[in-house]
């Protein structure tokens, strides 16, 4: 007696959270029903294996035929053939989409292209997540990549829109999308210790400061690129390293301002000409898009590896690149000089007493002359 | 021209890419109906269209309106080639055609490709201008209201019943014409789905005629069935209850659409009777539900003569005169004469209702079936419905004379089926014989008035266990008793039903679901030869069958059995029978005594040993269940009870026979004539494969029950979660040397697992019951074995369990609290509405008078009125919507009860009825067969829903698939499936809702009679 056909269909759509979590982390029917009953439901409801086995392939069937829709959530939400009600298919959504730190920090900044999807093995193991999972965030990705590429306006609002994201996810996706479009490097050894939510948090600041859409919001062109006038710009700040007087009187600014309340202020007055170079330098090189690209790796080695090695704390980089912008105001030359400055500035700090490492990464950035200049301080652990 | 139908095609959305080149479509829709065609725009470039089309405007006649469907094709414009069609939508209109169900159809409907499934959907607005039609017609029946549900509908009120209708067409399948071997599987598809939406019109058409010539308005219990016959045609065929109804809370909204003028003429007023309340003159027991009176017996015999249609003419029950003797005997005689008279001028008197209006079942006698093998290919004139008409007109007959043989006149829960084999085809009919109250089945009878109902509610809840026929002189030999709730009456010592337990009866501890299945080799033949090998076999089945339901029965501790289904399926090889049925302890019968086993050789030391273990194991059981099922009927002395009467045991109220072509009909007995307790006999291992299958049958898990019938005797707290569900399973047979009791382990191991995995799957709902558990067994190939269950999961507070024991008013006023509410304040609604038009004025006037004596307070009636404001329809439209603001998609909940839990039901908006084939040929590429079906059935779901939805409504009651035929063919990758469904799309509102409306707007009701109620914003 075999069984040829075995199908359940309730007119409201069973959703199994158990059961849609072990499908999209790629687990055959088989591998689903030994983690299912490892998991002791079968002491629980007093079933054999044979109904669990039932019970996931039909779980799996109704998955596999909602994953179309899955693929653009609002005909989720239009579709007639699933009667699903809304808190579920608001979990159903976001569990899609959900996706693995680890995964993600694999191919962040990555091109979403085939090449990539081909790599995905390699992924796979490397990561222990199982391929299929792989492919299904790779695609997500991909899917609101395509979706929001050509799109303007907020970019966090588009992919809301488009896929009904919480607004959580919907971050971190305008994040993923932004690395991947402007192919940020993060595969760096250097850059390991990064976490996802580090590169998010920049993203973040980037899109909202250094986009098109954060220049001017009548603009029609949208998140995705950085504005190439502002990068342009920035090559202007070379002056601060290269007029002798400049760097002094911005070294004597900073210095004054911050005397006594730097715990490594000698270290910093002694390299302070160095950690300037270098972050002007990085700033300066953005109009070449291969500098772009290496925009995090370039400021760990300028800027986060000298400080790391002197040791500096996290609440003295804070000071030092506040007062290192606030002074450029202060610089009569230099505001009259240039239509805009930015400064970016990375920082790297060594655990305090606690043995848990933290990490500061401080971008300050002034925009031009128009805007006000602003500041932000991101912290992330 | 008697009505006009107007069309808009609003939009599409999600419509399939037909063009690779630009992934996207242009598309267009043609609208047809009958023979008109109109055509939309090209809406290009788009796979979301605002086609905004004019009215396309169809001038038809009714009978066309009724018989017709609109036909929605959308297409994709090609111009170069012949443009592709992307799919269709059939829309029955007949919903439009009685002016008190929806008055628009509006809404997306699924676009369905019978090739590709659903493909999009298109926004439709339909609506139908009636015109008045002065001239007679009659081939029309507009305006007759069709339900499929089988008890009278929940805001109506049932003035008469008049009985049974049934209707037959033939056709030929498109399938197998000639023209099927050149045209695409896709034009097949089409035309057998239209030809049966045309012939389901047609017979709705002419079941309507013979409703309204029996002067009714309504058919109530409309179960419409379709036979592939293969070459020999397709049948359709549907049988109904006539029923004239009242619409309790709008009256304006109430009269049907043809309301013709002749039917005024017949209104003669009757020969009433100048004192309505002699009845309560005269001396009525407490023990005698039938309190009403009855006129000598010679007035019908003068009546019997006439015909139907002058029904009203003659003078009907002259009440007032005499009362219920305390003799059981000749009161019965009198009463079954009565009955008698009203039921014997109808050919057949059945009824398709399981569920009464109180006081209507007076005796129930047993259940009768009947069954006919036929050969297919002996018709003569296959595309005529004369042969097949016959052969149901032979079963009926056999059922009728079965009922009477019980000494019944009615028969109750009347179904019929067939199960077809290549040319064999077997037609079943089953049904409960009863005696019943002829107070419901005559014009002009209705002044019983309302506390006499209440005073009938309490005496008859023991009343319909007694029995009907007489005891001196029974058709079988049967053990009785004295009734243990009245101890005046004899009652059976079991009692088997085709009905939903009424609401009435008093039941001890709770119900459960009884299956019975069985599985019998035969040898492959052909024509006659195989015929006659069915016939000689079906007794056989029977007998065990029943045996099977025996045992099982009483190793639950129980003595009743509601809601009998037995089906028996004819395959290649084998002949399967299921009987699927709820069984309850009645109060009012006796305790079933036990099961013995006994050994055939008592000299084998071990032997013995085993077959009391055996014992022990089975008294366990008896006692686990007792518990289980919370069975703890009161100790009654044997003195009070009085000496059993010594007679013959009989464990069957059930008569069956069944004929070849040959028109010999066999009887048999299926007493067992045995001691107290039932004794079972070991003599082989067949026997002890039977015991230890009566023993293997796993209880569901605790927090579940489950029952076959509307309702779970004793349990009455019902929450308002509920999910509806089809699960269909097929196993294939090792076909290595099958013996019968393999089958039957296979067969066995298929229920119950699938039962297993219905109770896992909806275990996130416990505490609950699986209601109106419905299974269909087929037999697509030679090893295959298909079994089909649809149900309803219902949860219910635990915590809140009332008392099983309480009174059996109290009871029926918890489930049937609607009916009775709506019954009582249906008089205030008629005094205070000057009624214009109505069709039976006589009735009117007794309920006038009744209303006089009610004396209800005038604030009750907000309740069941306000429904219709529109501030109810507001708060249920907020409910329904989810919250999810940019959705347009409500929730339309599916059952198949007749009514929801925790709401009320303030509209019928019509029936559903649709047919759908599915066809592929990439099954492989579609998930396999399961994944095909699985897709299948959610789309015909969603197909369903978005019906109802487009007609206004929430929700669809009685909902039932009555046909699931899938073939597959692996090899070729293809395969196929058939499915009809009906039901009744219905407008609730929760009772929680009603509530706080009530208390805001108790004076805006009357006004508004018709609301919309859309669940779509």
């Amino acid at each position: 007696m075999t069984s040829e056909l075995d199908i359940f269909v309730g007119n409201t759509t069973l959703i199994d959270e158990d059961v849609y979590r072990l499908w999209l982390d790629g687990y055959s029917v088989t591998d689903a029903v030994a983690l299912r009953v490892r998991s002791g439901i079968l002491e629980q409801t007093g079933a054999t294996a044979a109904v669990l086995q039932s019970d996931t392939m039909d779980h799996y069937r109704t998955f596999h035929m909602l994953e179309r829709l899955l693929h653009a959530p609002p005909k989720l939400l239009h579709q007639l053939i699933f009667q699903i009600p809304p808190s579920r298919q608001a979990l159903l959504i976001e569990r899609y989409y959900a996706f693995d730190e680890a995964f993600v920090r694999e191919v962040l900044g990555k091109k979403l292209s085939k090449g990539t999807k081909k790599d995905l093995d390699d992924i796979s193991t490397k990561t222990g997540i199982t391929l299929k999972s792989c492919r299904r965030q790779f695609d997500n990705f991909k899917r609101v990549f395509k979706v929001v590429e050509e799109m303007r306006g907020s970019l966090v609002d588009n992919i809301q829109q488009h896929f009904l994201l919480s607004d959580r996810l919907a971050r971190d996706y305008a994040a993923i999308v932004f690395f991947a479009n402007n192919r940020f490097e993060t595969g760096k050894k250097k850059l390991q210790y990064l976490s996802f939510g580090d590169f998010a948090f920049c993203a973040e600041l980037m899109i909202q400061n250094w986009t098109l859409g954060a220049v001017d919001s009548q603009m029609d062109d949208m998140d995705m690129d950085l504005d190439k006038e502002f990068l342009q710009d920035l090559k202007e700040l070379k002056v601060l390293v290269a007029d002798k007087d400049l760097l002094d009187l911005h070294k004597s600014l900073v210095c004054t301002a911050l005397r006594g309340k730097l715990g490594v202020f000698s270290e910093m007055e002694a390299n302070f000409k160095n950690l300037s170079r270098g972050l002007v330098n990085v700033a300066a090189k953005l109009t070449h898009n291969k500098d772009v690209r290496d925009l995090f790796v370039d400021l760990v080695e300028k800027f986060v590896e000298p400080c790391r090695s002197d040791h500096w704390p996290l609440s003295d980089v804070r000071f030092f690149l506040n007062q290192y912008s606030a002074s450029v105001h202060s610089l009569d030359g230099f505001r009259l000089e240039c239509g805009g400055t930015i400064w970016a500035h990375c920082n790297l700090h060594l655990p305090g007493s606690s043995n848990s490492p933290a990490s500061a990464f401080q971008v300050a950035g002034t925009t031009s002359v128009h805007h006000h200049a602003q500041q932000f301080f991101l912290y992330f652990q | 021209m008697p009505g006009k139908l107007k069309v808009k095609i609003v939009a599409g959305r999600h419509l399939p890419v037909m063009d690779r080149a630009s992934d996207l479509t242009d598309a267009f829709v043609e609208v047809k109906f009958g023979n008109t065609t109109f055509k939309t725009d090209v809406y290009l470039k788009s796979l979301n269209p605002q086609w905004n089309s004019e009215w396309f405007k169809f001038e038809v006649d009714d009978e066309d309106l009724q018989d017709e469907p609109l036909q929605i094709t959308v297409l994709d414009h090609d111009t170069y080639s012949a443009n592709d069609a992307i799919g269709k939508v059939y829309i029955d209109i007949d919903p439009l055609l009685y002016s008190e169900a929806a008055t628009v159809i509006s809404g997306w409907f699924p676009i369905y490709d019978t090739i590709h499934g659903i493909r999009g959907e298109i926004n439709v607005v339909v609506k139908v201008d009636l015109f008045n039609d002065l001239n007679r017609f009659r081939q029309s029946s507009c305006g007759v209201k069709f339900f499929c549900t089988t008890s009278i509908p929940k805001c109506y009120r049932a003035v008469i019943i008049h009985g049974f209708v049934e209707e037959l067409v033939v056709n030929e399948d498109p399938e197998y014409q000639w023209i099927d071997r050149i045209r695409t599987p896709r034009a097949s598809n089409e035309a057998r789905q239209r030809l049966i939406s045309l012939m389901s019109g047609e017979l709705q058409r002419k079941i309507g005629l013979k409703v309204l010539e029996m002067r009714g308005n309504a058919v109530v219990g409309y179960l419409q069935c379709f036979d592939l016959e293969g070459e020999s045609g397709l049948v359709v065929r549907a049988i109904g209850t006539a029923c004239t109804l009242d619409k309790l809370s709008s009256p304006a909204a109430f009269l049907p659409a043809c309301n013709s003028p002749s039917k005024e003429m017949k209104e003669i007023p009757f020969n009433e009777d100048p004192n309505p309340n002699t009845h309560s003159s005269g001396p009525s027991t407490p023990l005698k539900n039938q309190t009403y009176s009855f006129s000598p017996s010679k007035s019908y015999s003068r009546q019997s003569s006439s015909s139907d249609t002058d029904l009203s003419l003659t003078p009907k029950t002259g009440m007032g005169s005499g009362s219920a003797g305390k003799e059981g005997g000749p009161f019965k005689a009198l009463l079954r004469q009565q009955t008698q008279s009203a039921l014997e001028q109808r050919e057949f008197p059945f009824f398709t209702l399981t569920a009464f209006p109180p006081g209507f079942l007076v005796h129930v006698g047993g259940v009768v079936s009947a069954r006919s093998v036929k050969l297919l290919d002996r018709i003569h004139n296959p595309d005529e419905p004369e042969t097949r008409d016959a052969w149901w007109a032979e079963i009926r007959q056999e059922i009728k004379s079965h009922a009477k043989a019980l000494g019944c006149h009615a028969v109750v829960g009347y179904s019929e089926s067939t199960s077809i084999c290549e040319e064999v085809c077997i037609l079943s009919a089953s049904g409960t014989a009863a005696v019943l109250n002829p107070r419901f089945l005559q014009d002009g009878t209705v002044e019983g008035c309302l506390e006499q109902r209440l005073e009938e509610n309490l005496s008859t809840r023991c009343g319909f266990c007694h029995i009907p026929y007489d005891e001196l002189n029974m058709p079988f030999p049967a053990h009785l008793t004295y009734c243990y709730n009245c101890r005046k009456q004899k009652v059976p010592d079991v009692l088997f039903t085709t009905i939903d337990l009424p609401t009435d009866a008093t039941v001890i501890g709770k119900g459960c679901l009884i299956q019975a299945r069985l599985c019998r080799l035969k040898k492959k033949a052909q024509a006659e030869a195989n015929a006659t090998a069915i016939s000689n076999l079906l007794p056989f089945m029977e007998y065990e069958v029943h045996t099977q339901l025996m045992n099982k029965l009483k190793l639950k501790g129980m003595n009743a059995l509601f809601g009998l289904r037995i089906q028996i399926t004819v395959g290649e090889n084998m002949l399967m029978g299921l009987a699927s049925a709820t069984g309850v302890y009645l109060a009012a019968l006796p305790t079933p005594g036990g099961i013995q086993i006994a050994g055939k050789t008592p000299n084998d030391g071990s032997y013995e040993q085993h077959i009391s273990h055996m014992q022990k194991k089975i008294n366990d059981t008896i006692a686990k269940n007792k518990e289980l099922y919370e069975i703890n009927p009161p100790e009654i002395s044997e003195e009070i009870i009085g000496s059993p009467i010594p007679e013959p045991r009989q464990r069957s109220r059930l008569l069956r026979s069944q004929s070849e072509s040959s028109d010999e009909v066999t009887e048999l007995d299926l007493s067992h004539g045995k001691k107290d307790a039932f004794v079972l006999e070991i003599d082989d291992t067949d026997a002890m494969e039977d015991v230890h299958s009566l023993l293997t049958d796993v209880p569901p898990p605790s927090g579940f029950y489950s029952c076959n019938t509307e309702i779970m005797p004793g349990i009455n707290n019902w929450t308002s979660e509920i999910q509806m569900f089809t699960s269909v399973r097929v196993i294939r047979l090792s076909s290595l040397n099958l013996t019968n009791q393999a089958l039957n382990k296979n067969f066995n191991d298929l229920c119950e697992n699938l039962l297993k995995s219905l109770y896992f799957k909806l275990r996130s709902m416990i505490p609950c019951c699986l209601c109106h558990v419905n299974f269909t067994v087929s037999l697509p190939e030679d090893e295959l074995i298909q079994v089909t269950v649809t149900a309803v999961a219902i949860t219910f507070d635990k915590n809140q369990a009332l008392q099983t024991t309480k009174t059996p008013v109290e009871k029926s006023l918890q489930r049937a609290s609607t009916d009775n509410e709506e019954l009582l304040q249906f008089p205030l609604e008629l005094c205070s509405d000057s009624l214009h038009s109505h069709p039976f004025p006589p009735v009117k006037e007794h309920l006038e008078s009744a209303s006089s004596n009610s004396g209800i307070p005038a604030a009750q009636r907000a309740v069941t009125v306000e429904k219709a404001s529109p501030v109810g329809d507001g708060n249920f439209r907020n409910r329904s919507a989810p919250p999810c603001a940019n959705s347009t998609v409500g929730v339309v909940k599916m059952t198949p009860l007749s009514f929801i839990p925790g709401a009320k039901i303030t509209k019928y908006l019509g029936i559903i009825n649709m047919f759908f084939i599915r066809e592929t040929t990439s099954l492989r590429e579609e998930g396999g067969v399961s994944g095909f079906l699985h897709a299948f059935i959610a789309e015909v779901f969603a197909m369903v829903r978005a019906h109802v939805a487009a007609l206004g409504g929430n929700a669809v009651v009685s909902y039932i698939m009555k046909q699931c035929v899938f073939m597959e063919n692996p090899n070729k990758n293809q395969a196929q499936c058939l499915i009809n469904v009906s039901g009744d799309a219905v407008v609730f509102v929760r009772e929680s809702d009603l509530e706080v409306v009530s208390s805001q707007q108790p004076t805006t009701n009357c006004q508004s009679s018709c609301t919309e109620g859309e669940v779509t914003t």
